[in-house]
């Protein structure tokens, strides 16, 4: 069905929606998402060191890594799940440390089809603007560019506030 | 920035919109011509000119009476290109997390053959 992730960011609405199947029964796919030994072998960028700090899937439990790339530099985020997290809904804050008090509400739920899973990430933001910077300079870019690029970050983001 | 894309995002959200741009990847057109095939009226072609003229996707100018309509590629660019790289990012995490999959699934087979 889903060859790529399919991405979705309309245009005036604070929404980011995110969607792709895998060829993995519901129940793996959880656990990829909320067990940290495996949570690191994919979710942080190529060439860098993803370290778990906490991760304490219950309601209420905060989580937090750091993406720790080749020249030393170190990408924190954390947040707190919001309700008891299952396969059919995980909750969570999600904020970038590099751009505290910007924190986005992420909404995870997987489907099964004949063995295989409907992975869809629905993440509001506060404004469009903040969605937007985070599309243009968040993570993707800022964590593979170092620290100019966190620089000209949050010289975009402090208007937002 | 983030402006100009809302602008462009939402002028492309409409389909005779979409269909105006594509027509002038062609050449210069005038109202009358971008009207034709359209089952609207040349105000209202007029009216979907100035969005994409306000998003910076088209630009008009005069030919004795006529205005002519142009093609501006470099917003489409930019648009394209603003998501590109979010994609990619989300593009390889979700690479690795099929990797990891076939290999957890891999192990279980091989613990309950």
């Amino acid at each position: 069905m889903m060859a790529t992730t399919q991405i979705t960011a309309e245009p005036r609405l604070p929404f980011v929606d995110i969607k792709r199947e895998f060829d993995a029964p519901r129940d793996l796919v959880f656990r990829a998402h909320t067990e940290p030994k495996l949570l690191v072998q994919w979710l942080g960028p190529d060439k860098y060191e993803m370290v778990v700090e906490r991760y304490d899937v219950r309601d209420g439990g905060a989580w937090r890594y750091v993406h720790r790339g080749p020249d030393g530099s170190e990408w924190g985020f954390h947040g707190v799940f919001h309700g008891v997290p299952s396969p059919d809904r995980m909750v969570q804050t999600f904020e970038f440390e590099g751009a505290p008090g910007h924190v986005s509400l992420d909404a995870l739920t997987l489907e099964e089809h004949d063995g295989r899973t409907v992975v869809h990430i629905h993440s509001v933001f506060q404004s469009v603007e903040a969605r937007d910077a985070m599309i243009q300079g968040g993570m993707a870019d800022g964590m593979n560019q170092g620290y100019e690029r966190l620089d000209a970050l949050l010289a975009r983001l402090v208007p937002v506030a | 920035m983030a402006d100009q894309l809302s602008a462009v995002f939402g002028a492309l959200a409409d389909p005779t919109r979409r269909a105006i741009l594509a027509r002038l990847t062609n050449g210069d057109l005038t109202v009358a011509e971008l009207a034709a095939p359209f089952a609207v009226s040349q105000p209202a072609i007029s009216r979907h000119l100035k969005v994409l003229e306000g998003a910076g996707l088209i630009s008009r100018t005069r030919r004795a009476t006529a205005r002519l309509s142009h093609l501006q590629a470099a917003p489409l660019k930019d648009a394209t290109e603003w998501l590109a790289r979010y994609q990619d990012f989300w593009d390889a995490r979700h690479r690795r997390l099929d990797a990891l999959l076939a290999a957890l699934q891999a192990e279980q087979k091989e613990r309950n053959p």
